[in-house]
């Protein structure tokens, strides 16, 4: 029994390039060092209309409690100004990722996230943002974005990202 | 290459032995059935032999029997057994005759049942397959069961012999068997004598000619790289059965072993694919647009894959018919429904669910309907994995910080955890149900997964060797 990469792997190697740049998972982070926009090639986050901006400056994530996927009081604001600039920046769509900590299994928190990206979909979606332009997906505990294995780690990957993305909504 | 077809001489002693064993088990367990605490599966194990033994010893000898396996506070007195090299009987089988044996004894010795004596020790040498055997010499050296064999290697043809001896009866437990295939296989043929003796012995099937597909791990933990992988049940052969272009999750191989379901990110969202082993031909089954599907597991026809399907963020369980593609919903609740898993028989599903606040484990018809409760216990109970006997229920727990793999009956009764850290999760049953594979990670930031084994009493609890970080493994069946 001889076992070969197959050809179909290698195509979808190459669609999924994109994935693997580690700024889909947040290394720019809100606050952060300033390379989170440099993926989208245009604007920077001074520039109101770009997606750098709404990364950085807006912030394009919003952290959930254990095992939760209640929008807090912070995440609200968060996600109003996400709302807006959506709102206002209609040819960008935008995928949702809902990402747990480590602390649970595996199929469980792909669920989870998925619930946690929902809830900010839909909180989108109350505030005027055509929910075509909105996908979810979930990483479950497959891309945390702080490692360590305390809560101070923890607390950063409970979370649900906002990536925009150019193009029509579907 | 199975053992039916090329038995040296022809006989199926095990079903017979088994009996008396199981007379033996007392009322309660024979009330459950199979399913019995290990203890008693262990003193099953001893007693295989101590019922061959009590022909030629008085009834009043055997308690103190050198054959008993003494359980005392927890540990087992593994039993003393003695495979010296094969004998070679062509030119070319001299390395794999020392080889063979060697597999034969990793195999025994790594269940923590068996103990070696090491050839040190021997005092007589095996030269010949059909010579007598020198039974003082192996009671001298307090050896309970001697392994022969014999090779014989003829271009890339191999052909191995066995015989398993009870030493201190002074007779063979079971006759001579044979298997016959390529130089390349040799691993299996020592799988399989391997799995012959400790059946024999134990009463038990046994798991070493099987694999394990899992996924290899590489890179940072915020950036980890993984890929499918499949290798033999202790670590060698490994074989990469995709790239790591993306994230692949939890495969399951099909009951029959030549499929595996896994779930690829390949897309960008969680899908299930569908791998042809023996081509390495995937394909994505079917899904509605705008869904999420993961946690795939085949029904015991392998017709059928049972599963988790999102959708608006919450999670249910479905049935697709391999043969339509068509998909049928079994659970419809907003609670989070995942980690479906077929009983044996095809008739039940076990699951988990957080409808009552946090995950607990549910069984439900093969259909659906409404599911009954089994978790009861602190803590959160996750990935429920029915055994390949039936009896029980593997799963991981979440508890006061610390994850668990344990198991209870199928109605939630008898729990037993079997071991504890800073997580494990994920447990699959080897085929004979009395050993479970399992991942723990490690804590930090230069954490990672590694593959454990532990038997269904909590002990031999060790690592399984791979090449690298490790996780997400499942057994196959016994091979054919």
């Amino acid at each position: 029994m001889k076992l070969h990469s197959s050809a179909l792997l290698l195509i979808g190697a190459l669609a999924l390039a994109a994935c693997n740049n580690p700024d889909r998972f947040g290394a720019g982070g809100p606050g952060g060092a300033g390379a989170g926009g440099a993926g989208y090639g245009q604007g920077g986050a001074n520039d109101p209309n770009s997606p750098a901006y709404f990364a950085q400056t807006i912030g394009d994530r919003v952290l959930f409690q254990v095992d939760q996927s209640t929008i807090t009081p912070e995440a609200r604001m968060i996600l109003t100004g996400q709302a807006q600039w959506l709102n206002s920046h209609p040819q960008y769509t935008a995928i949702i990722e809902g990402h747990a900590d480590e602390q649970g299994t595996r199929e469980y928190n792909l669920a989870l996230g998925a619930r946690r990206a929902s809830a900010v979909q839909e909180f989108l979606i109350s505030q005027g943002v055509a929910g075509g332009r909105l996908r979810t997906v979930s990483y479950g505990k497959e891309r945390p974005l702080a490692v360590c294995s305390e809560e101070s780690c923890y607390a950063q990957n409970r979370r649900a990202v906002t990536v925009i993305s150019v193009g029509a909504g579907s | 290459m199975t053992e039916r077809t090329c038995p040296v001489r022809r006989s199926a002693p095990e079903a017979g032995v088994t009996r008396p064993a199981y007379s033996a088990m007392g009322d309660t367990a024979r009330k459950r059935g199979k399913a019995m605490p290990l203890f008693r599966t262990l003193t099953l194990a001893a007693t295989l032999i101590g019922a061959a033994l009590a022909h030629s010893l008085p009834a009043a000898a055997q308690d103190r029997g050198p054959l008993r396996i003494e359980i005392t506070e927890g540990v087992i007195e593994p039993l003393p057994y003695a495979v010296p090299d094969f004998v070679a009987e062509t030119p070319a089988a001299q390395q794999y005759a020392t080889d063979i044996a060697r597999v034969v004894a990793s195999d025994l010795t790594g269940t923590g049942l068996f103990r070696e004596i090491p050839a040190g020790a021997h005092i007589s040498r095996v030269t010949s397959f059909d010579a007598p055997i020198a039974y003082a010499d192996w009671q001298a050296i307090n050896a309970e069961a001697l392994i022969t064999g014999a090779v014989n290697v003829q271009g890339d043809r191999l052909v191995v012999k066995f015989r398993l001896f009870d030493v201190y009866s002074g007779q063979p437990l079971g006759e001579g068997l044979q298997f016959a295939a390529t130089t390349g296989s040799w691993r299996r043929m020592a799988h399989k004598v391997a799995d012959a003796a400790y059946s024999r012995i134990t009463g038990e099937g046994g798991y070493f000619d099987s694999r394990v597909v899992f996924v290899a791990e590489s890179g940072p933990k915020d950036q980890r790289a993984k890929r499918l992988a499949v290798m033999d049940y202790d670590g060698a052969n490994v074989q990469y059965l995709t790239d790591s272009s993306t994230i692949v999750l939890a495969p399951r191989f099909s009951p029959a072993g030549d499929r595996i379901l896994y779930t690829t990110f390949e897309t960008g969202f969680p899908r299930i694919k569908l791998l042809n082993v023996a081509s390495v031909q995937a394909q994505l089954l079917p899904e509605t647009p705008g869904t999420m599907t993961f946690a795939p597991r085949f029904s015991p026809d392998g017709r059928q894959v049972v599963y988790s399907l999102e959708q608006g963020g919450n999670t249910d369980i479905w049935k697709m018919d391999l043969g339509s593609g068509q998909s049928v919903r079994l659970t419809n609740t907003p609670a989070i429904e995942t980690a479906p898993s077929f009983s044996p028989d095809g008739s039940r599903i076990v699951f988990e669910s957080d409808r009552s606040g946090t995950q607990q484990l549910y069984v439900m018809g093969a259909n659906g309907g409404e599911p009954t409760r089994i978790s009861f216990g602190q803590g959160r109970y996750g990935t429920p994995v029915w055994s390949p006997r039936g009896d029980l229920v593997a799963f991981t727990k979440q508890n006061a910080g610390r994850f668990h793999i344990g198991v209870m009956r199928t109605d939630g009764s008898e729990e037993r955890l079997l071991t504890a850290s800073f997580l494990d999760e994920g447990p699959t049953w080897a085929p004979n149900g009395r050993v479970l594979m399992f991942t723990r990670e490690t804590a930090g930031a230069g954490g990672e997964p590694r593959l454990y084994s532990v038997d269904i009493s909590g002990r031999n609890l060790k690592p399984v060797a791979t090449a690298g970080a490790a996780s997400d493994p499942a057994w196959s069946p016994l091979l054919p």
